[in-house]
């Protein structure tokens, strides 16, 4: 039971990077790399247990952490790109 | 390609799934730094680094067929060098007789540490280890040496209220992003500490840390973060890291043993071991910390100056 | 009781399993972004902690089952919310989510202009 999980993540993992390939527009991208850490998370936990190494779970609660530290800087700065236009033309309104 | 954006997030993709073969080959540590730097922080200082250069790549003149063909001679020429490669695993490859016996055997004699590579790596190979702690070091060093940041309070005031409306809207993240720092800190000094037990070590808390700090800072806006965290104070513990690592190593020289040699540090050679390598994981945690943190102020810092210079000429 | 134990770990496993490839199929099958994001969104975060919680009734060891949890934890937290903050982003950088009565190029017009 495992392995056919940690098979169907690896199918997962194979979508989601068609879809990071093939994806549009960015924001596309950003959700296959979000969806990508997710199953990795999962893959390396599934992992653990196939192999019989718990402590592959360190790596897991990682991985959990630095996707979500990843897809909000992301936001962060592509906010920021599309921010530029609007910003300067605000800023002859300011005192 | 030509969005860079695009080129960073299958990169990032890329980290993750190098991260995945680490795991599937049972490298542990490997995996562990794979996650932290290849797959979080090199993401997220390259976008940064976009966001000063510009997003999308410029049209170059090079001749694309030309490096095509050299990329393709080159590989060919790699995997055609992996055939007289022994097979993974295999009894009398290379690996397995030169020095990995002698690490395996005595190292829990010697060390007494039961994570063999923060042994190898803290002890046996603890010279190299310094090498990279000064490479680290060197970087922040050129980081701060070509990007200065000559700020004035007035621009520091102006930064505020760009980021004041720039995160007013992103109320929900900020909430989850305050409760989850405290973990994200915690785990940190868990990886710091437990290094000699489990996968983990100066390297990747120190990287751990830094994306706490570098998540708040996102968040919250650079000023507030630069005055949490003062840009003396965290240039003072870059350097006091790779300090430490020598001091320490100048202290097993005065005691009598060699260069970063730990058994000599205390009366046990096994107590010294385990101070040693704690001491030097503290130090590369400090200088890793503080160099991704100071490299990311100061990319962050320069998008946003020049941003305000423009709105200065706007004006 | 093992029987029972290993029974509902396998449950929790398949459905997991089969909400993560839905998912997976979802974002591949899709027409518009919000709607992938819908799709990901939503299976993510049940898969993911059907997995965990099938994996922790596995494991005896109480530091794991810690572990697991605060994997578990975290999933919940971060995913939702990095699923809004994605589609605040979207939709406040001006993506159009595709409609019933447009054309499916909408989309890919509005890629290339920006």
């Amino acid at each position: 039971m495992l392995i056919g999980a940690t098979l169907a993540i690896l199918v997962v993992m194979i979508l989601a990077i068609i879809r990071g390939i093939i994806g549009p527009t960015l924001y596309d991208r950003i959700l296959a790399v979000n969806m990508f850490g997710t199953k990795t998370v999962l893959l390396i936990a599934l992992l653990g247990f196939v192999m019989g190494r718990p402590e592959f779970l360190d790596i897991a609660i990682v991985y959990a952490l630095i996707n979500f530290i990843s897809v909000v800087g992301v936001l962060r700065y592509s906010d920021s790109f599309a921010f530029k236009q609007p910003a300067e033309e605000n800023q002859p309104e300011e005192p | 390609m030509k969005d860079l954006i695009a080129v960073v997030m299958l990169a990032g993709i890329y980290g993750l799934l190098s991260a995945c073969f680490f795991v599937a080959m049972d490298a542990v540590d490997v995996a562990f730094t794979e996650a932290s730097v290849g797959a979080g922080i090199s993401t997220l200082l390259m976008l940064v680094a976009i966001t000063i250069t510009g997003r999308s790549e410029e049209t170059t003149r090079h001749k694309p067929a030309l490096a095509f063909f050299v990329v393709v001679i080159t590989g060919g020429l790699l995997i055609y060098g992996t055939i007289d490669m022994p097979y993974v695993g295999a009894v009398d490859a290379p690996i397995q007789i030169h020095v990995a016996p002698r690490y395996i055997n005595g190292s829990m004699q010697e060390v007494g540490v039961p994570n063999i590579v923060t042994s190898v790596l803290a002890s046996y190979r603890g010279f190299d280890t310094f090498g990279e702690a000064v490479v680290i070091f060197t970087a922040g060093i050129g980081v701060l040496t070509l990007l200065p940041l000559a700020r004035s309070r007035k621009d520091d005031d102006a930064i505020e209220s760009l980021n004041e409306s720039m995160h007013e809207q992103h109320m929900i993240v900020r909430i989850v992003t305050k409760m989850l720092i405290p973990f994200i800190l915690l785990f940190a000094l868990y990886v710091q500490f437990h290094g000699d037990y489990g996968p983990g070590g100066g390297f990747q808390a120190g990287v751990i840390f830094a994306a706490a700090i570098i998540l708040y800072a996102m968040l919250f806006g650079l000023a507030t973060a630069r005055r949490v965290i003062n840009q003396t104070f965290i240039q003072f513990i870059a350097a006091f890291g790779v300090l430490l690592y020598g001091s320490v190593g100048i202290v097993s020289l005065l005691n009598g043993g060699h260069f970063l040699d730990y058994s000599v540090l205390l009366a046990d050679p096994i107590a010294g071991q385990h101070l040693g390598i704690l001491l030097i994981e503290l130090g590369v945690g400090c200088t890793v910390t503080s160099v991704i943190v100071i490299i990311f102020f100061h990319f962050a810092g320069h998008k946003e100056d020049k941003q305000n210079m423009k709105n200065e000429g706007a004006r | 009781m093992d029987v029972a134990i290993e029974i509902m770990s396998a449950i929790c496993l398949l459905i997991g399993s089969f909400l993560c490839v839905s998912g997976g199929v979802g974002v591949l099958r899709f027409p518009d972004f919000y709607t992938r994001m819908h799709a990901v969104g939503v299976t993510d975060t049940l898969g993911a902690g059907m997995i965990l919680i099938g994996l922790m009734l596995q494991s005896q060891d109480i530091l794991v089952i810690a572990k697991l949890v605060m994997i578990l934890l975290m999933t919940l937290f971060i995913n939702p919310t990095a699923s809004h903050a994605l589609a605040k982003a979207a939709i406040h950088n001006g993506l159009k989510p595709v409609l019933d009565n447009k054309e499916r190029n909408n989309t890919e017009s509005e890629s290339s202009s920006r």
